[in-house]
């Protein structure tokens, strides 16, 4: 529990055997070969088959459910409905999880869970969904965020009153919060402007488009002993979760995360398992629920679609001088939209002095929205770096200028309170400005267009141990989920510690019974968060090595010092002994004195924030207003890149999933409030030949509070994306777009009205 | 009670007899009959590829395909892509070049590239880009699956 790492010991000129090169992943083998289990590869003696019926209206009062027929029908071994869940008050956090993973009194959103079944076969079960009478009173629906926040709109939740509002006490609403963010005087810096841009934007919701649809096995006890085996990003957030809303102690519940076929945000939240674990226990035996895809799409989270205003202010010299912005959050049926982080964040990374932000959340009827890598910033990003590229061009300033211009450094005070440390943002603009693709030039008729981004990155409550075994091997266990890889990168920096080979450094995913608490794997904390802490268990490990090696010399303890996996006398002083290998300690003494084991569990703080820059070039079909993308640079600070192949993909994926948000996906829906587009055909993510090879930079600007320097990179490669491929888009054609997704249609209006002379 | 069907049929060189519904596909079937669960679900629709095998020969989804239309034929999965210890070429280079970050995708992608170099041996990056079209990847942007499997094509082309 103790933590001796008060102090990184972040040394620049350590010289690093494994951190910064790519081994082969351990968990590589099994996944190449098909024998990786990912959640709906588990199965239980007995098992059954579970469905869920689903709302088919955005918006309708549940005035009864009858499941007699269903359950009467042979092989059906139990049917659940909002009754088999205990009552939480509505309009609380955990009321308002217990309403979205099966609805209550209304179904808010097509696609909202009403009632499940669990059956011998999948066609018994399907058969017993249609026996299933929901007497629905349908109710007018309202899918727009902005026109769920005009007066006389179809009220969600009768409990929501708009936060931080005066006055608004007794008025139902579908407004859940306005927050108000500002520094310095923006009316001020106006004015010392020679030029404002500003311009509204808006986009669509996508979703994070996991391959892997949620699927979970569940066993349950008659006292509620739960064994729940599922793909997630959070096993003890699930465990807490389920605990709250099914009044079961959290120690009766033990969560086993299954491999991750992703996530990017959208499995921090269960949706199913709820379900699966009432009809386990209702049936007295193990049950399986696996989301068909359109179920993904309608049930669970697709991101906020917003509006947005944006307007800044440059002087001539290229200084900027305020920045204001009004943006209102779709979240969905439910608050959850953590779009907070949009205002704290859409300017940061420039010094500036005054801003002036007010945002809105708004609930409407469709799926609550989940998590995705920099939740509700890229969206935002892509008005604020298109006004950037705007002013850069009206004043005659190279884009990358103008954000070195007004780059924040280290000691710039942020609107969310915290002072930079030694950040990157300069030297990755500088990286940027030199590198190959920058400095070539575009083909003729092509576009090219530059974009920023940033993230705090996070830290969290973090727990793992580490285990030698008696043959001096090592063995990690840790809580947090492996998104893409994390484990091979906390093997590395554990075997750097410890002076071992990268092989004989295993890392195990562990169940929520097996560890402290663990927050949710998000907002690129895993591998920095996981790293301090084994770094502190191998340094724990380490102390215990060298007062073994000091007993076996007969010497004092600071006899001996560990260097590159070895005890050794300290000084020829202390005597003449053959060096002690971690595995010669281990043999000698596991039996006499117990096993080396060492457990961490700490609150990580001192993320290191991140930046990156886009570059992309584009051709833009003048007949069809199709998009090519003809060449992608992403240019990131990853303080140190522990796995450089690693850190590499992460650059790559964030930017290919920025590409499908920017060009093709998003929701589409009926005005009878339907999701018209629940599939891969329709709903379509890039695919291999829609895309170039994605070339990357990784810059390195170390974070001296992490033993091996490094910031997260999960989230800021899809920060700057959209916005990137608009300005390319807008220099191709003469009119930049301000609408996600930048689609055929939509460009082609906007080439006639440049052809009319409405260019920007 | 449905009425189910007697099928044969040979995956991975051995033979199986099943008994199944008419309406379940071979992944149905390889999955949750057979316990082959190597192959994935990513949508039961045909557009994504996870669930992608070989079948007499021919590259198709399993989802696409009824598990009675398996009977008398020959199924190639991912559990039979490497022989004995030996890995399949493409399964040594995506793990050298880190071609998968969940590997969810990893089997379909698999299954269909060794069926690209059969067939063309020497691809373009461009007719790699073409014949994956319908293997979907979140987590790679692609970059290092072409890579993986160009870097392969050469390493056959020379042995």
């Amino acid at each position: 529990m103790a933590t001796i790492l008060e102090k990184s010991g972040f040394n620049p000129d350590r010289k690093l055997k494994i951190v910064g090169s790519s081994p082969v992943k351990h968990d590589g083998l099994d996944k190449v070969t098909g024998r990786a289990k990912f959640g709906a590869d588990y199965f239980l003696p007995g098992m059954l088959v579970g469905k869920v019926l689903r709302s088919p209206h955005a918006h309708a009062n549940i005035r009864s459910i009858d499941i007699s027929a269903a359950e009467a029908l042979p092989g059906v071994k139990a049917v659940i409905t909002r009754d088999d869940f205990p009552e939480i008050k509505a309009g609380t956090p955990q009321g308002d999880v217990t309403r979205n993973v099966i609805a209550r009194e209304k179904a808010l959103y097509e696609g909202h869970p009403v009632a499940a079944v669990a059956a011998i076969s999948e066609s018994i079960a399907k058969k017993a969904m249609k026996l299933i009478k929901v007497d629905y009173e349908v109710l007018p629906h309202v899918i727009d965020a902005v026109e769920a926040m005009q007066p006389g709109a179809p009220i969600l939740h009768d409990h929501i009153r708009t936060k931080g509002v005066k006055g608004a006490e007794n008025q139902k609403t579908n407004v859940v919060e306005r927050l108000d963010l500002s520094m310095g005087d923006a009316d001020k810096g106006f004015k010392e402007a020679d030029v404002i841009v500003e311009h509204e934007y808006d986009s669509k919701p996508m979703h994070q488009g996991y391959i892997e649809p949620q699927a979970c096995v569940a066993t349950s006890t008659e006292d509620g002993q739960i064994e729940l085996w599922c793909c997630t990003q959070a096993p003890f957030v699930y465990r807490d979760r389920l605990s709250e809303i099914l009044k079961i102690d959290a120690s009766k519940i033990n969560v086993q995360q299954s491999e991750l076929g992703g996530g990017f945000g959208g499995k921090t939240g269960f949706y199913t398992e709820p379900l699966a674990i009432m009809l386990a226990r209702k049936s007295k035996r193990p049950v399986k629920i696996t989301l068909t895809r359109a179920e993904v799409f309608r049930g669970t989270g697709p991101v906020s679609g917003t509006k947005s205003r944006v307007k800044m202010g440059v002087r001539k010299d290229g200084r900027i001088t305020a920045a204001e912005a009004e943006l209102v959050f779709q979240t969905g049926a439910f608050t959850g939209s953590m779009f907070s982080n949009a205002p704290q964040a859409m300017f940061t990374r420039y010094d500036l002095e005054n801003i002036k932000t007010v945002s809105y959340e708004v609930v409407s009827n469709r799926p609550k929205v989940n998590s995705f890598r920099a939740p509700c910033v890229p969206q935002i990003v892509f008005g604020v770096e298109g006004v950037i590229d705007e002013l850069a061009r009206k004043i005659g300033m190279d884009p990358i200028d103008l954000r070195l211009k007004n780059a924040a450094k280290e000691g710039y005070k942020t609107i969310y309170g915290d002072v930079f440390g030694p950040i990157g943002f300069v030297e990755t603009l500088q990286a940027a400005k030199k590198c190959e693709h920058y400095t070539s030039p575009k083909k003729p008729g092509t576009g090219r267009g530059v974009a920023a981004g940033f993230w705090f990155n996070r830290g969290g409550e973090t727990s793992t141990t580490l285990n030698l075994a008696p043959d001096g091997t090592v063995t990690i266990i840790i809580g947090t989920a492996d998104v893409a890889g994390s484990r091979i990168s906390i093997s590395m920096m554990a075997a750097e510690e410890l002076g071992v080979p990268v092989d004989k450094v295993h890392v195990r995913l562990a169940d929520t019974a097996s560890l402290g608490f663990n927050r949710v794997t998000a907002g690129s904390r895993t591998t920095y968060s996981v790293g301090m802490t084994v770094v502190d268990s191998a340094r724990q490990c380490i102390k215990e090595l060298t007062r073994r090696a000091a007993q076996i010399w007969k010497v004092p303890d600071e006899g001996v010092v560990f260097e590159d996996g070895y005890c050794r006398p300290a000084s020829s002083n202390v005597g003449d002994f053959e060096p002690l290998s971690i595995a010669d300690i281990c043999k000698k003494t596991t039996m006499s004195h117990g096993a080396i084991v060492a457990s961490t569990s700490m609150n990580v703080t001192g993320a290191g924030p991140g930046f990156g820059l886009h570059i992309v070039d584009v051709d833009v079909d003048r007949e069809t207003g199709a998009v090519q993308i003809l060449r992608y640079t992403v240019v990131e600070d990853a303080g140190k890149a522990i796995h450089r192949l690693q850190v590499e993909g992460q650059y790559q994926g964030g930017a290919v999933q920025g590409i499908g948000w920017a060009l093709n996906e998003e929701y589409i829906y009926g005005a009878d409030g339907k999701l018209q587009n629940p599939g891969f055909l329709d709903y379509r993510m890039p695919v291999a030949s829609d895309v170039p090879m994605i070339g990357t930079e990784i810059v390195e600007v170390p974070n001296p509070r992490h033993p091996f320097g490094l910031r997260g990179v999960g989230e800021v490669p899809v920060v700057p994306t959209m916005a990137a491929i608009a300005n390319a888009i807008g220099d191709c054609i003469g009119i930049r777009p301000t609408s996600l997704p930048m689609s055929p249609p939509k460009l082609l209006k906007l080439m006639d009205d440049a052809k009319k002379g409405k260019g920007r | 009670m449905t009425k189910k069907y007697h099928v044969t049929t040979t995956v991975n060189g051995d033979e199986y007899e099943v008994l199944c519904e008419p309406q379940q596909s071979l992944l149905d079937v390889l999955r949750d009959t057979l316990t082959l669960t190597g192959t994935k679900e990513g949508c039961a629709t045909g557009d994504c590829g996870a669930c992608s095998v070989v079948v007499d020969g021919r590259l198709v989804c399993s989802c696409l395909m009824l598990a009675v239309e398996a009977d008398g034929k020959k199924v190639e999965t991912i559990e039979g892509m490497a022989k004995d210890e030996d890995l399949h070429p493409l399964q040594k280079n995506f793990l050298e070049f880190n071609g998968l970050q969940c590997g969810i995708c990893t089997p379909g992608i698999l299954i269909a590239a060794r069926e690209l170099l059969k067939r063309n041996p020497d691809p373009t990056e461009t007719e790699v880009r073409y014949w994956l079209a319908g293997n979907l990847c979140r987590c790679t942007g692609y970059d290092k699956i072409i890579r993986s499997v160009l870097v392969t094509a050469k390493e056959m082309r020379g042995s």
